[in-house]
């Protein structure tokens, strides 16, 4: 059977992310909508064709709201309880059921830096080495406080591509430099997921095998990612495209700033951009030249 | 090459028939050997690998410092070009061999020049050594980030959230961590130092315990003795304090924390660095701590952390302070999410990057112990091995070996529960009071494998094997037969490979035990680096609790015999001890338990208390409520409040030499201190007419080496001077006086003991102190010519009594002849230097530069040195010691006038007319003795003086025999106003003197009837003493205090020297060449091994008659 994902699930359950995806911005067209109307919108142009979008309790009417136009290709999926991510991804086994399948967060917006969407590319991976695939990023060693993290060696021949060994979930440092070192990057860089994975269906048995062995814990993900890099082949993929993290500080204004830049409107948002230092600079000398 | 030489450094010989470069080198002759270091030195400059280019470096100083000086005639003239001797202080050692080189090329080779090449390859060699463990340990996966981290915003260390503080009035968790200090019961010859097992792993092997401790009479249980707590306070700043050394300090910026030596805190302050806490990539980044704090913990909060020794002093060779290292490092990784667990025991990896960082902060803190010596991080018993490098290691193509070891923790099949209880039942562990530095020995253990040598290797096998058998005595539960084996392995391996191991005090401990215990001695266990501090007994079980009165009373008893003659820094313990299961190991201490030790609050409580209620921070406050609750307001609180009314209320002590006996008063009353002498010299010290900078000639006088015929060459015995003076020995004209004042600063670093009675060596089959060999010479001199020699001694405050008692104790050695002390009638008191002075010693002076950390190191020590002279009163009275450490002797000048003064030499010319000469010397001229040939030869030219000088050698400094604006004399290194003009100097003196009675007492204007005129002697003395330039020098002295602990201070003192006898005209001085084993001098324990390695121990003991 060719190896073909055409479901996706999307995490909005986090305590800290509940609003953020509902957030409007602008998106490359120029069209207004909320975040993760851009990130369906991503989804669905990259051949996707359903949907699972895992929520916490009582959020489900908010989203209908707003995405009501993609009802058709949508699956609400509750979380009843916050017990971690990984137990969010597990909510959607059975939407999923025995096929690989795109997982992706809805905190991230992602901005390509190619003809094709950061989606399409990473199902294009997947597509043709016949296996799952994470997406990455290089990261500098003071920000692995906030990723999972993976250790490999390089895929021989793949141009971008890592043989995942290890997950290790918000490393510090030190345990980094032991286990996630990966040829070909600068001195203190890891590579670090970019919220966009291609995963198969052996990681819902991984996560409840966990589960049953921790009841009551929060469930992560990367344990059960570390325990299929044991089991599968698993590559790590460095995408050309960026993220943009809406949960960081400033999160919304650099999404909107990034999807700008690389939009229709670039040179609108320029103008804006340089405008808006020109007026800063000028406030800056006024208040200068008052003080002397 | 020869294949042989290339196949020693390349360390491939054959295990069946094993070569030795020592026998190379002996069967060799000068040219063979000269090939061979030119050989050596083209292969050390080409060869790609790291450890055959060290084992050349090491092969090129031997063949220089043993094997090519005795090819060197003895009249060898050399000099030594300055410039090369500034690289070699500068620690630019391939610049300085260069240049020696090439001196060597253009002027010939020279028992001075090989000298000089010695030291410069020996300062390569640990150079070259230390840099590749430094670059490994930076290298080692786990801890390169701390390197490059060097902007708060790539800090990537977030504090544990259990940590932080539950908010309202609820106190901040306490992560509270415990270890276990380290025993080992086998090293293996020292196989644990870092440079063996990356060369040899497969020799690399120890058996490590990790135990609890508690003092004998003392403590009701074992603990782990080294602990530490951290949490989380509401300033930005990093709150360090050490309970044990009563030392805290708020560090606000990165300056201070990288700033190890300001306080006692630089123990933790390496923790902090070494952990990743504070990444070393920070330093001097200009960056506010304040930052990192803030991202690490949230804004304006800091950290407080406290670490505990739970007195255990310093020496106890359980490597206290790597594994409260250890201790802080593990504490602080599992407070930044470094480890897995916030409590509970480590991991196995998570305690080898422990073991790795605690060798950063080693490195940081200027200081390095053994691989093995982190061991405490680990549980119960281990076997720590050394591994082959992989491809993939940092070291794999440099070193055979890693950096790290591997430990395996015995389990119950290796060790059975009943061994471990027989063991901890069998063995008695003490502390015996002597705390030395370990460093010098492990420098020749390196030396000695890396050279190979014969003898030394074999022990190195043996002791493998033995190290092999105490394994097996572990798995079948046999601990006599283990007890006999460590025992071996002391008198046998370790002894052969290093002599200084052991010390006199030790093996009359161990014979004394013997004796005392009969059948329930067992045995004796070294444990770490050398004895004398901490040591085992092994002992029948039953008889344990007996054994342990009777060692702790012997050992009490021993080291009140032997205080003066051996560096004792505290008086003798003896422990409980127990193994402990966990290794480092922690717990969060939350809510009511969220408490530090109530040592801790001991040591706070009083600061809070003084200070105004008013200004009492809340945080303190509330700190104080909870410890008086929990702690003094508890039923048990056992004299918990006693001890924090002592601390309040300090008793009243008698002034700080109430212990010693003798107030300071007392002590300057009875040793002739003239109080006006001291006010004058106080007062031109402090107006800059007397100091270091005018110990100097003039920047005009010349200098001068000597010419041709200055000096007369005594290398071959003329017969008739022998015959001459083997006459005047037959009458009974010849006296020895042994100059035995001084303290031997530099031998023990100031300890303030009797340099006369340090039993250094074993001459004759035991240890014998400096008094006993000259004894042994003036026996055998005396029994020669069938007469006796009057020996005298001349003595000080610091050094009569001592050396009193110990004649008599000994029965005078059983010298038959006249033996007198000549005791002190000068006297003066120590200074508090000045700033200018010390500076001066510091920048005006060359000095050896030191590896980059320990610069630091000593540049922080430097300034806080400055710090105390200012702030205590430059020129003030130095009181704040011992009595006996604020006086000093005033130079050897005055103990010679002191024998006129003191009538000794009075009485003994009455007793004995006939005699006519004096040969006198330094404590430490072993080879002084009355040679008839030079005797003869003295008498013959009938001058008042003539002064034994030898060839010079590197490490001869200090002055020598020169022309001064034309005129002969010996000069002080101290008065060269050009430091290379010492340089010029082909002489060195050795101050053995011989002197001519009458002539001499002319020269004070006396003889020998004026000599029962005391007021005449007296006024002659002051005369004559004006003539003598003063010089002032800078002395350190160690001031102990608290467990063990010791610091060293430099003082300011004055003296006159016997050398300077020799710019009187009239006295005419007659200067005597002579071959170097008589005039070398001991200065340094360090020497000792280079001086039983060369053959001079054996030349020495060939002068003396022991019985």
């Amino acid at each position: 059977m060719p190896f073909r994902v055409t479901k996706a699930l999307v995490t909005a359950a986090g305590p800290a992310q509940r609003r953020l995806p509902l957030q409007t911005l602008t998106d490359r067209d120029g069209a207004q909508k909320p975040a993760l109307a851009i990130i369906l919108d991503e989804l669905l142009a990259a051949g996707i064709e359903q949907v699972g979008l895992v929520h916490a309790r009582g959020d489900r009417a908010a989203y209908e709201s707003v995405l009501a136009p993609y009802a058709t290709k949508l699956t609400f999926l509750e979380q009843p309880a916050p017990l971690g991510y990984g137990h969010a991804v597990l909510c959607g086994r059975e939407f999923v059921g025995h096929q690989p399948f795109l997982l992706q967060v809805s905190d991230h917006l992602y901005v390509s830096q190619a003809a094709e969407s950061c989606t399409r590319q990473l199902l294009n991976l997947a597509e043709a080495e016949d296996c799952a695939v994470s997406a990455v990023q290089p990261t500098h060693e003071g920000q692995l406080q906030y990723y999972g993290t993976v250790g490999g060696t390089l895929a021989p021949g793949r141009r971008g591509l890592t043989a995942i060994e290890r997950v290790i979930e918000k490393p510090t440092p030190t345990l980094a430099e032991q286990h996630c070192l990966v040829p070909g990057l600068r001195a203190g860089y890891y590579l670090c997921f970019f919220g966009m994975h291609v995963l198969t269906p052996a990681l819902f048995d991984l996560l409840a095998a966990e589960q049953q062995a921790n009841p009551g814990a929060k469930l992560g993900l990367s344990p059960s990612l570390n325990a299929l890099a044991g089991r599968e082949k698993y590559l790590a993929a460095v995408l050309d495209g960026r993220r943009a993290n809406l949960e960081a500080h400033f999160g919304l204004l650099r999404a909107q700033i990034a999807l700008g830049l690389n939009g229709a409107n670039r040179s609108d948002i320029l103008a804006l951009l340089a405008e808006e230092l020109a007026l800063a600079a000028e406030t800056k000398k006024t208040n200068g030249a008052a003080k002397e | 090459m020869t294949p042989s030489l290339l196949s020693l450094l390349e360390g491939r010989d054959s295990a069946a028939a094993p070569q030795y470069f020592e026998q190379l080198c002996r069967a060799s002759d000068r040219a063979t050997l000269e090939t061979m270091a030119a050989e050596l030195e083209a292969f050390r400059r080409t060869t790609p690998n790291f450890y055959h280019r060290v084992r050349a470096l090491f092969f090129l100083e031997a063949i220089h410092r043993y094997f090519l000086p005795p090819h060197f005639p003895a009249d060898s003239a050399g000099s030594i070009p300055f410039d090369g001797h500034q690289h070699t202080l500068e620690r630019r050692f391939e610049e300085a061999i260069d240049i020696f080189l090439r001196h060597q090329r253009d002027h010939g080779a020279s028992d001075a020049l090989s000298s000089a090449l010695a030291a410069a390859y020996h300062g390569l060699e640990f150079k070259t050594l230390a840099q590749q463990v430094q670059k490994t340990v930076r290298t080692v996966r786990g801890n390169q980030w701390m390197f490059r981290t060097g902007h708060p915003l790539d800090y990537p260390l977030r504090l544990r959230p259990e940590l932080l503080p539950p908010g309202g009035d609820a106190p901040a968790p306490i992560l509270f961590e415990e270890t276990p200090v380290r025993m080992d019961l086998s090293h293996a010859g020292w196989s644990d130092i870092f440079f063996l097992g990356m060369d040899y792993p497969e020799g690399a092997k120890v058996l490590n315990l990790s135990i609890d401790l508690g003092v004998f009479g003392r403590d009701t249980t074992t603990r782990p003795p080294v602990c530490a707590f951290l949490r989380v306070i509401d300033e930005p700043v990093l709150r360090l304090v050490s309970v044990d050394l009563g030392a805290s300090a708020d560090v606000a910026s990165l300056a201070d924390l990288f700033d190890f030596a300001k306080d006692y805190l630089g123990l933790l302050k390496a923790a902090v660095i070494a952990s990743g806490l504070v990444p070393s990539g920070l330093e001097g980044s200009g960056h506010d701590l304040a930052d990192i704090l803030s991202r690490l913990a949230g804004p304006g909060r800091g950290l407080e952390l406290v670490s505990q020794v739970r007195d255990i002093p310093k020496g106890s060779r359980l490597a206290v302070s790597t594994n409260l290292l250890g201790c802080l490092i593990a504490l602080l990784m599992r407070a930044t999410g470094q480890t897995g667990a916030l409590t509970g025991e480590l991991t196995e990896p998570e305690r080898r990057t422990v073991a790795s960082r605690a060798i950063l902060g080693e490195w940081l803190g200027g200081s390095g112990g053994g691989w093995q010596d982190s061991g405490g991080v680990w549980p119960g018993i281990k076997t720590i091995e050394g591994e082959l490098a992989q491809p993939g290691d940092v070291e794999h193509g440099v070193s055979r070996g890693r950096l790290l070891p591997r430990h395996h923790v015995l389990d119950d099949s290796a060790a059975s529960a009943a061994t471990r209880q027989a063991l901890q039942d069998s063995l008695i562990l003490v502390h015996g009071g002597m705390s030395q530095n370990v460093g010098p020995i492990l420098e020749m253990v390196t030396e000695k494998y890396l050279l190979k040598l014969e003898r030394e290797w074999r022990a190195r096998l043996e002791a493998g094997d033995i190290l092999r058998g105490i394994i097996e005595c572990l798995k079948t539960g046999d601990i006599a037969r283990l007890a006999e084996l460590t025992t071996r392995n002391f008198f046998g391996p370790i002894q052969t490979i290093i002599p200084w191991a052991s010390n006199a005090y030790t093996e009359r401990l161990i014979a004394d035990a013997r004796k005392l215990l009969g059948p329930a001695f067992r045995g004796f266990v070294m444990l770490g680096g050398m004895s004398g501090g901490g040591m085992g007994f092994w002992v029948d079980p039953k008889e344990k609790p007996r054994a342990r009165e009777v060692l702790l009373e012997l050992m009490r008893r021993t080291k009140r015999e032997l205080q003066h003659a051996l560096p004792f820094a505290m008086d003798p313990v003896v422990y409980d001890f127990s193994l402990n299961p966990h290794g480092t190991f922690a717990q969060l201490l939350t809510g009511d338990r969220a408490l530090f030790s109530p040592e801790y609050y001991l040591y706070r409580v009083p600061a809070w208390v003084r200070q105004d209620p008013r200004t009492l921070p809340d945080a303190a406050r509330r700190d104080l409520e909870r410890f008086l609750a929990r702690h003094l307001g508890a039923q048990n609180n056992s004299g918990l409040s006693t001890a924090l009314l002592h601390r309040l209320f300090p008793p009243q002590s008698g002034g700080s030499g109430a212990a010693a006996g003798r107030t300071l008063r007392e002590l300057l009353d009875e040793n002739g201190f003239d109080p006006l002498q001291h006010e004058q010299i106080r007062s031109d010290l402090l107006a800059g007419r007397i100091g270091l900078p005018q110990n100097r000639l003039p920047v005009s006088a010349t200098v001068e080496d000597v010419r041709p015929g200055d000096v007369l060459p005594m290398y071959s015995p003329d017969d008739s001077d022998a015959a001459r003076g083997g006459e005047l020995l037959r009458a009974g004209a010849v006296a020895v006086v042994t100059l035995a004042a001084g303290a031997g600063s530099r031998w023990t670093q100031g300890a303030g003991t009797v340099k006369a009675l340090h039993p250094f060596a074993k001459l004759g089959g035991r240890h014998r102190s400096f008094l006993e060999v000259h004894l042994a010479k003036s026996r055998r001199a005396g029994r020669a010519a069938g007469a006796e020699v009057p020996h005298l001694f001349t003595t000080s405050h610091l050094t009569h009594e001592p050396i009193r008692a110990f004649l008599e104790k000994h029965q005078n050695f059983g010298y038959t002849g006249p033996l007198l002390l000549s005791p002190g009638r000068s006297i003066g008191l120590r200074l508090i230097p000045t700033a200018r002075d010390l500076r001066f010693q510091w920048e005006e002076t060359a000095h050896q530069v030191l590896d980059v950390q320990q610069e630091k190191m000593r540049q922080s020590v430097r300034k806080a040195l400055l710090d105390w002279a200012v702030k205590t009163g430059e020129g003030r009275d130095y009181t704040d010691n011992l009595p006996a450490q604020s006086l000093h002797p005033v130079g050897h000048w005055f103990e010679i006038a002191n024998l006129l003064r003191n009538g000794v030499l009075r009485d003994l010319l009455r007793d004995r007319p006939q005699l006519k000469h004096l040969l006198l010397h330094n404590i430490d001229t072993l080879g002084a003795d009355l040679d008839p040939a030079v005797l003869g030869r003295h008498d013959r030219e009938a001058r008042p003086l003539a002064i034994e000088v030898i060839r010079r050698r590197l490490e001869d400094r200090g002055g020598g025999l020169a022309r001064v604006g034309g005129q002969l004399r010996l000069v002080e290194g101290m008065a060269l106003a050009h430091e290379e003009d010492e340089f010029k100097l082909t002489f060195y003196n050795t101050l053995t003197c011989w002197i001519a009675i009458d002539p001499m007492l002319a020269l004070f204007g006396l003889d020998r009837a004026a000599l029962a005129d005391a007021d005449r002697v007296a006024a002659a003395v002051r005369t004559l003493a004006a003539r003598m330039p003063t010089y002032v020098t800078l002395k350190d002295v160690k001031k102990r205090w608290g467990n063990g602990q010791e610091d060293i201070m430099p003082v300011l003192q004055w003296e006159k020297l016997w050398g300077d006898m020799t710019t009187l005209p009239e006295a005419n001085t007659l200067f005597l060449a002579v071959p170097r084993p008589r005039g070398q001098q001991l200065k340094e324990q360090a020497q000792l091994d280079g001086w039983l390695r060369d053959g001079s121990a054996a030349s020495i003991d060939n002068l003396c008659a022991w019985e």
